[in-house]
């Protein structure tokens, strides 16, 4: 609990210092925002192989969904889902795996791949279900 | 029914499911349920790469260093995740960003190694039939870039938060200039490495990409740390999506850009919530300095008993508990719940006060 009621919760300001940025500046346009990411994308894409036209395709859709999936996320979730995002991130095995066998360095590379993204697989969907366990109602 | 075609349903199915999780753990009601359907996720793509890999036909030494890396990855993770205190959550979570970074550079190495190590060789030939050889090159350098981002960011973000080095943030001299630099430099090398891929560029990237990392977070605050960890987050994602386009395999682009994705719009939800520019915080405090929280405190230092607390809350009509770090680490929430209940017993009118980010990452 604040026992001193001087000292904000940042901490103080130093005199003569410029007001850190809370306030934002102006927003671009949408309409023009939009317009060029669109062009960019477009160019991006029309100049791509076939393979990367599709890798990118999924790539932005993949994007749009993340975003649009953990948009009315509770605040006192935001750390258990930090913990099982970066679980999920270790999908990386799956990379790592598909190096196996390439070559026997390109192997040995590979296994200690596969063992540090197990290390965050498991860890991080285990440290996710204690934090959740906390969250019981009483 | 092949066994390509049947793996290729598996990232399908796996990739829904990590959806899934990541929806379920938006709401309370669902978080248990989401947990276990990023388990079941990583499960099936896990398995469907296995039988890839098998169907491929594997040779016994990479048998038995797979089958090792994943029983002694597993064993470690599992302790650290049950031996790791509460309040030291988010130094693991930074740590195992730093994994999965350390992962996608040497997925990205490896697939150096492959390729454009052996110009005329059958993959290269393979690729460059395709017209994918550059771009190949030039995924390789992405990932490996993101990737050594990650991994000393996470591991000085890791050491901040465990207080193992000052919290306040590196403040050299032309700061945003070597960032930028940095950036200019890494856009350089790619080119040049599509056009003509040779190790030492590999090489320098990879330093650069140390560097970089390591310098990004240091010129951050400890304060500014829960959004760091998440930008980190991001970054992995990135990373491994990065590595999915060299590898093309969709299951790593889609899962990397949702991990990417959602770790970008939790800093920002969280910047918002603390009322800071999200760019001041993610360009390691671009242009803008983190508060300095080491100078001396202004203001009143009023030192206070149990009993003059006791007593002030006795006499009071009106409180409002501020929790913080103190209670988390006092595990005085019992305690203080009962201390709620006393007070409105009594007729006192009590209410909380929370920081936007208070319990987002306990410890900071």
């Amino acid at each position: 609990m604040a026992a001193t009621p001087g000292a904000g919760l940042r901490g103080p300001r130093a005199p003569g210092r410029r007001r850190p940025a809370g306030r934002p500046a102006r927003p671009p346009q949408p309409g023009a925002v939009v317009g060029v990411a669109a062009a960019v994308l477009l160019l991006l894409a029309a100049i791509a192989p076939p393979q990367l036209q599709v890798n990118l395709t999924v790539f932005a859709l993949a994007i749009v969904i993340g975003y649009y999936v953990i948009g009315h996320v509770h605040h006192a979730l935001h750390t258990p889902l930090m913990s099982v995002t970066n679980a999920i991130s270790g999908i990386i095995v799956v990379g790592a795996l598909l190096q196996v066998g390439q070559s026997p360095a390109i192997t040995v590379v590979a296994s200690v791949a596969v063992l540090l993204a197990s290390v965050n697989v498991v860890g991080g969907f285990a440290v996710t279900r204690r934090m959740l366990a906390m969250f019981t109602r009483s | 029914m092949s066994i390509v075609s049947l793996s290729v349903a598996a990232y399908l199915v796996a990739a829904l499911l990590f959806v899934l999780a990541l929806a379920g753990l938006s709401r309370h009601e669902s978080a248990r349920r989401g947990n276990g359907f990023g388990i079941a996720g990583m499960a099936v793509a896990v398995a469907a790469t296995v039988l890839l890999a098998l169907d491929d036909g594997v040779d016994a030494l990479g048998a038995v260093l797979v089958v090792v890396a994943v029983v002694l990855g597993g064993a470690i993770g599992l302790r650290l995740a049950a031996r790791v205190q509460m309040t030291g959550m988010p130094e693991l979570i930074a740590l195992l960003h730093s994994f999965v970074g350390l992962a996608a550079v040497l997925v990205g190495w490896n697939g150096y190694l492959h390729v454009e190590a052996h110009p005329g060789g059958a993959a290269a030939a393979g690729l460059d039939a395709l017209g994918l050889l550059g771009v190949h090159s030039a995924e390789v350098f992405v990932g490996v870039f993101v990737g050594g981002v990650t991994v000393t960011g996470s591991v000085v973000a890791n050491l901040k938060l465990s207080a193992r080095i000052r919290s306040a943030p590196l403040v050299l001299p032309g700061k945003n200039l070597i960032n930028l630099g940095a950036l200019v430099a890494f856009a350089v090398l790619t080119v040049w490495f599509t056009v003509a891929p040779q190790l030492w560029l590999l090489v320098a990237v990879t330093v650069l990409a140390l560097a970089l990392g390591w310098h990004l977070v240091a010129s951050i605050g400890g304060g500014d740390m829960p959004v760091v960890v998440s930008m980190l987050n991001s970054y992995s994602g990135w990373a491994a999506a990065a590595s999915g386009f060299l590898l093309d395999n969709d299951l790593l682009i889609i899962v990397g850009a949702l991990v990417g994705s959602s770790g970008a719009y939790l800093s920002y939800v969280m910047c918002t919530a603390m009322n800071r520019s999200f760019l001041s915080v993610i360009a390691g405090g671009f242009g803008i300095e983190a508060p300095q929280s080491g100078e001396g405190p202004a203001g009143e230092h009023r030192e206070t008993t149990a009993e003059a607390v006791a007593d002030l809350l006795a006499n009071a009509s009106s409180v409002v508990i501020a929790p913080g770090y103190g209670m988390a680490v006092a595990q005085a929430q019992h305690p203080v719940a009962q201390l709620d209940a006393r007070l409105r017993a009594r007729g006192v009118q009590v209410r909380y006060a929370i920081h936007p980010v208070a319990g987002r990452l306990p410890g900071t």
